[in-house]
């Protein structure tokens, strides 16, 4: 839409494009993205509403405050924070095209995830194995439910970097590649995001109640 | 064999799944079987798998998708109306201590499996298809943003519509109403594998229908042609953009509320449990969130259909082209203000309820505007009474009875004498008819041309239209009527004989609409019989207005040899008006998508793995999503996806068309 | 009005002459002013939908093609004060239509006590209403009168002109309760409570039935109504009373195990306590009534001690059903205390309900005077109210 024809010189309309140049591959994608992100982000949406509605609901069982180690969270949060940093950076090698030091910053991120995935199943192993299962109320059903599909994302986005990694590797740092860099760049910057949230609204103000 | 061993590997299945023992179902089936007997040894003989391979299923080309839509919701339109006949049947004959002739094990997989059916297997198929073939056409594009998605979209609403058809035959569908609303279709009071069924067929749709959405999207918003902005779309294109945002932010909630059904039924989760803290209100207003959007996905982009086919047919340009834009997008918007309306006998405080009465009702004023505008577009016209604008003649008078009934329902006491009613069941199916299935007719009879160079025969097409129309009044006045006499929906027995004499008269009037489906079949064959006097050469046989008719029909892979520039709302029109010459040198390789069976071998793991997880065979789940992952993964390490159509191929096709237009003259 | 009504029924007599439209034509007063309601606001659309309908046919037969008389203009295709006119006429229509269903929302709310019996006649204040507690079962209606001590099944009657109070909820899944010729419906939930208040003001007999699909007896969930004069239902009482039987705990967890197509059933006692129990799903010995759950949550849960009193699952209406991946199913155990010792859960504890968020932050609630009219036409209020 950029391409003004109007009209010939000599005022005639053009209708159409006698040189046209094909769009380039990955035109839409990065819009497409965002409209995937968006619509992902609504899942997580309806799961904090429905944490929010269920929430309170302990079936005389076990609150947050009973249950939550704020101190593991928060080395949970600083991992994934920290993987976000450190994917910035890999995104910033990569604009400079150094094969080798994104994929070294790649796999710190990776290692990141890792981290924080072992946490949350630990956490998640110590609930259950105390017996507060997702059986136990609706309070927790949401909990895991929420929590869960978060890290159900990050176990996602891991497998997506491992790919890439792989990818960049044998094919270079190839235009497909950044892009796919880049695209997956917006969906671990989007998972700290709705982490902020789930650790927010979770957990410190499910302390708090 | 152990029984631990076949519980091990056959999950829940046993052969007293298979409904043996209901001749209705072993009749289906042996009818079903057959006749897919028939067609599997008729394309293996005709030796056409190959062909279908190559050039159908793995195809990534939009108009090919769109066909292929437009198919499967015909053919699950005879699935799916094959249930209304069976249950408009048992309505008419369970009176005075007849129980009818179908028991409520039946009977309510029957009503369950219509809706569903109906819903995202017949009218979503219909709408998705047109706007797959349309949009890219009429934007000048060469094809959507991405195509090779574009394709597994279609494969997994198939996946979807495979599950559903496999429950007739293999186990049971849900019996819980087509939004299986909990506690009924939690596992303690739908232990078996109905709602199983349901769920996983609507998810692996659902996420066919949600990349479709993004797909549109992207195309609508980063594909058209030099000079046409967004206020130079066609309304249909319009109405697309309009329909996919809502795909794209409704049918999340709906993945994630099955979700939560799934993890209830599965893991004994308390999400919409009695106990323990859970809230089957909950569900009840997730659903309703995806599903009233949803009404309005199906029904927008038929009012585009309908905008096309007025402005066509009577020679003029569309009244009120912005005030039609704007009304689309605040019906767009307030679509979701307006969920609570389909339960406002739930409790809540009349504040609330006044408040979703009064949004619903507000839709009603664009609403409104379009219908006006339509009219005006009639107003100083010279109209041809084509199909396509009987359809929406027929849609105008209808919809407004529907429209009128649906405000009066938003009225809250009104809603709690009605609600759940036969007059709510006729309210719907007077604006999805009347609406929806008439626009899909409309632009069925309006593109077929388009898509394979022939016109659509037109005493069928009356035949199919009156038979249709009178055939829907007589279904749904007396449904009008009974509601007004406190008959509510889903009763499979009667005790009230004074109601018998307007279920015969519905069932009549579902007769006449059977008819008119059999009249479609046949005009289609006629049609196909008689494509030689109906061939329309020009590519443009209604004088219309828009750019898909600026092409020859059907379109040649490519949809243009060049792309288009438009400076006007009726481009087309704009370019004949103006002298436009079609150029006829200077043709260059086109750049386009190639095709790949990833798409299909992703839906069917898919598909797979939802039957498993149906049906408790882990085995079969777990290698199914093993499958998913490595073909989706192995799919991105093919860097080419694309390739050039030579010029030679592109000067050979235009030439033909040069041809062919040199002839008509 | 009736004139409106009148001009109302004229389209519609055609199609509904020879039939019995209970909505059309209740014996309470609430569904006929619900009737009211839907009439007037049909004949509000019908001054925008015959219009329409009527240009639709005109211009459709006046602008085909083979009328070269016409005018035809194909490029005229706007016009400012053709606009104005067709986004404004529905919005005025529906600016009526919306000040009619904030009104009538408020008044005809199931929540809201009586204001009225009948169109000329106020609330006896010096009687009580006759209260009534619904219990929606597979697949059957229970209903206990706690004034009388009685219980039926599938059979409720009523004295005419009487305000009653109905206190609604389920056993299993949702219902919804449905007499056409007395008021709306609303839904019956289990571990919920709806209310609706009603009166019937013309004796006789009526159809009541579940107007949401509950599983597979929902075509039986049908009941009779009966509208008696005092001495009617005096008798009915009575009759009911030397029916004899007794509806305790042991009782209702017989009579709530499935069954199709039940007949009428009668019980001259019933256990005061039953439908609280019902309602706070605890009839069952040792489980954990829902008002002391919500108390327990609403103070914070039990903590860690709450991961203990859960107990296997013994009783269920059905069979004992878990799910395939998950736990076996359990119950969450009540607590024993000096005045409910194991076994006899009470639901008399409760968590203090606070209503505000649910009305709007800072918003009370718009009161209205009932009106002596039966219209809701403003200029018909009376004034003396202020």
């Amino acid at each position: 839409m950029t391409v003004a024809v109007q009209s010939t010189q000599s005022g005639e309309p053009v209708f159409y494009l006698a040189d046209e140049h094909p769009h380039p591959e990955g035109y839409s994608t990065s819009l497409g993205f965002w409209i995937y992100l968006m619509s992902d982000c609504l899942i997580f949406a309806i799961l904090f509403a429905t944490f929010g509605v269920l929430g309170g609901n302990y079936a005389a069982g076990p609150a947050p405050k009973d249950l939550f180690d704020l101190n593991l969270v928060a080395v949970n949060t600083s991992m994934l924070l920290l993987s976000s940093i450190t994917y910035g950076f890999a995104m910033l090698t990569m604009q400079q095209n150094k094969v080798a030091q994104t994929q070294v910053w790649l796999a710190i991120t990776g290692l990141f995830g890792l981290a924080f995935i072992g946490i949350e199943l630990t956490e998640f192993a110590h609930m259950i194995h105390e017996g507060a299962t997702p059986q136990r109320s609706a309070f927790l059903s949401a909990f895991f439910t929420l929590v869960g599909t978060h890290g159900l994302h990050v176990s996602c986005g891991l497998i997506w970097l491992v790919t890439l990694m792989v990818q960049v590797q044998k094919f270079g740092l190839i235009e497909a590649n950044r892009r796919r860099l880049m695209c997956l760049s917006m969906f671990w910057h989007f998972l700290d995001v709705v982490w902020i949230g789930v650790f927010t609204f979770v957990y410190l103000l499910g302390v708090l109640r | 064999m152990s029984p631990d061993l076949l519980k091990l590997i056959f999950g829940r299945l046993t052969i007293e799944s298979l409904p043996l023992h209901e001749p209705i179902v072993v009749g289906t089936f042996a009818v079903v079987a057959t006749g897919g007997l028939v067609m599997l040894a008729g394309l293996t003989y005709l030796r056409l798998w190959g062909y279908l391979w190559r050039e159908w299923f793995t195809t990534v080309d939009h108009k090919r998708i769109g066909i292929m839509y437009m198919i499967l919701g015909i053919v699950m339109l005879l699935r799916g109306f094959a249930d209304a006949l069976m249950m408009r049947l048992q309505q008419a004959l369970a009176f005075g201590g007849s129980e009818g002739y179908l028991n409520a094990h039946h009977y309510d997989q029957v009503f369950t499996a219509h809706g569903v059916i109906m819903i995202f297997f017949v009218a979503m198929p219909l709408v998705t298809g047109l706007m797959n073939y349309v949009v890219p056409l009429q934007i000048g594009a060469r094809d959507v943003s991405f195509p090779f998605l574009n394709n597994f979209s279609f494969w997994m609403t198939v996946g979807g519509a495979v599950l559903v058809m496999a429950s007739l035959f293999i186990g049971e569908f849900a019996r819980t109403g087509w939004l299986a609303y909990p506690p009924l279709s939690n596992i303690g009071y739908s232990p078996d594998v109905g709602v199983d069924y349901y769920i996983w067929g609507l998810q692996v749709a659902g996420v066919g229908t949600t990349l479709s959405g993004i797909n549109l999207i992207c195309t609508i918003v980063k594909l058209r042609c030099p000079g046409m902005t967004m206020m130079k779309m066609p309304v249909f294109t319009w109405t697309s953009l309009c329909t996919n945002v809502l795909i794209v932010a409704s049918f999340p909630v709906l993945t994630v509320v099955l979700a939560l059904l799934t993890l209830d039924r599965y893991v004994g989760t308390n999400f919409f449990t009695n106990d323990f803290g859970g809230s089957p209100m909950m569900y009840v207003n997730l659903i309703w969130i995806w599903g009233h959007p949803e009404v309005y996905i199906l029904v927008l982009p038929a009012f585009g259909i309908f905008s096309e086919v007025t402005s066509t047919f009577s020679g003029k340009r569309l009244f009120g082209y912005t005030s039609m834009v704007y009304a689309t997008v605040v019906i767009t918007i307030l679509s979701y203000l307006v969920w609570l309306h389909h339960f406002f006998t739930m409790g809540s405080g009349a504040s609330v309820n006044s408040f979703f009465g009064i949004t619903t009702m507000i839709i009603s004023i664009p609403t409104g505007a379009k219908m006006f505008n339509w009219l005006f577009t009639m107003y100083r016209g010279r109209i041809r009474y084509e199909l396509p604008m009987m359809w929406t003649i027929a849609f105008m008078l209808t919809f407004v009875i529907g429209g009128m009934t649906g405000v009066l329902l938003a009225v809250p006491p009104a809603d709690f004498v009605l609600h759940n009613s036969l007059f709510l069941i006729a309210h719907f199916h007077n604006v999805i008819i009347g609406g929806v299935v008439f626009g899909a007719f409309a632009g069925i009879n309006y593109w077929f041309p388009k898509a394979f160079g022939f016109k659509l025969d037109p005493f069928w097409g009356k035949m199919s239209f009156w038979f249709w129309v009178t055939g829907f009044y007589l279904a749904f006045m007396p449904l009008y009527v009974l509601g007004l006499m406190g008959v509510t929906r889903r009763l499979r027995v009667f005790d009230d004989p004074s109601l018998q004499i307007w279920f015969i008269i519905a069932g009549i009037g579902a007769f006449l609409v059977f008819l008119g489906i059999l009249s479609m079949l046949v005009q289609f064959a006629v049609s196909f019989l008689k494509r030689e006097q109906l061939k329309d050469v020009t590519g443009d046989p209604w004088d219309a207005r828009t750019l898909e008719w600026a092409t020859s029909s059907p379109p040649p892979d490519y949809n243009f040899a060049f792309t288009p520039v438009v400076h006007d709302n009726d481009a087309w029109w704009d370019m004949k008006r103006r002298g436009y010459q079609r150029p006829l040198t200077g043709f260059k390789p086109i750049h386009m998508p190639s095709s790949t069976g990833t798409g299909i071998i992703l839906a069917g793991l898919a598909t797979a793995m939802g039957f498993g997880l149906i049906w408790y065979m882990w085995w079969l789940a777990a290698l199914s999503f093993a499958g998913l992952l490595v073909v989706g993964i192995g799919h991105t390490f093919n860097y080419h996806r694309d390739f050039d159509i030579p010029a030679e191929d592109v000067i050979r096709a235009e030439d033909a068309r040069t041809k062919l237009l040199a002839g008509a003259k | 009005m009736s004139r409106l009504k009148i001009l109302a029924l004229l389209p519609l007599a055609a199609a509904l002459s020879g039939c019995d439209c209970v909505v059309l034509a209740p014996a309470g007063d609430i569904a006929a002013q619900q009737r009211d309601l839907v009439i007037i606001s049909t004949v509000l659309m019908l001054l925008i939908v015959v219009p329409v309908m009527a240009l639709t046919v005109l211009f459709a037969w006046r602008y085909r093609q083979s009328n070269t008389d016409a005018r035809y203009e194909p490029e005229w295709d706007h016009s400012t004060a053709l606009e104005l006119v067709i986004w404004s006429a529905p919005l005025l229509i529906i600016v009526c239509l919306g000040a009619l269903t904030w009104m009538g929302t408020h008044l005809l709310d199931p929540y809201r006590t009586l204001g009225r019996i009948h169109a000329d006649r106020a609330v006896d204040q010096s009687k009580a209403p006759l209260e009534v507690d619904v219990v929606a079962l597979d697949w059957k209606w229970l209903f206990i009168y706690p004034d009388y001590g009685i219980a039926t099944v599938n059979e409720l009657a009523a004295p005419v002109d009487r305000p009653i109070t109905f206190r609604i909820t389920a056993s299993s899944v949702m219902n919804s309760f449905y007499i056409p010729a007395l008021a709306g419906q609303i839904y019956a939930m289990p571990g919920m409570e709806t209310k609706l208040h009603a009166v019937v003001n013309h004796a006789g007999s009526y159809k009541g039935f579940s107007a949401n699909y509950s599983g597979a007896g929902f075509s039986g969930m049908r009941f009779n109504f009966q509208g008696l004069d005092d001495k009617g239902f005096d008798a009915w009482v009575a009759s009911a009373k030397s029916a004899g039987g007794s509806l305790g705990r042991a009782e209702y967890l017989q009579l709530e195990k499935p069954s199709e197509n039940e007949p009428v059933r009668r019980w001259g006692t019933v256990d005061a306590d039953l439908y609280r129990l019902i309602l706070n799903m605890c009839v069952e010995t040792g489980k954990m009534c829902q008002s002391e759950m919500m108390a327990i949550d609403a103070k914070g849960g039990n903590g860690h001690e709450g991961l203990n009193n859960t107990l296997p699952l013994a009783y269920d209406k059905y069979a004992r059903r878990g799910t395939a991946l998950g736990p076996e199913p359990s119950f969450v155990a009540g607590t024993c205390t000096p005045d409910a010792p194991q076994g006899k859960t009470t639901a008399s504890i409760t968590a203090p309900v606070d209503m505000a968020p649910l009305l709007g932050a800072g918003l009370k609630r718009p009161s209205f005077t009932p009106l002596k009219s039966s219209s809701f036409l403003l200029g018909l209020r009376p004034k003396s109210d202020s």
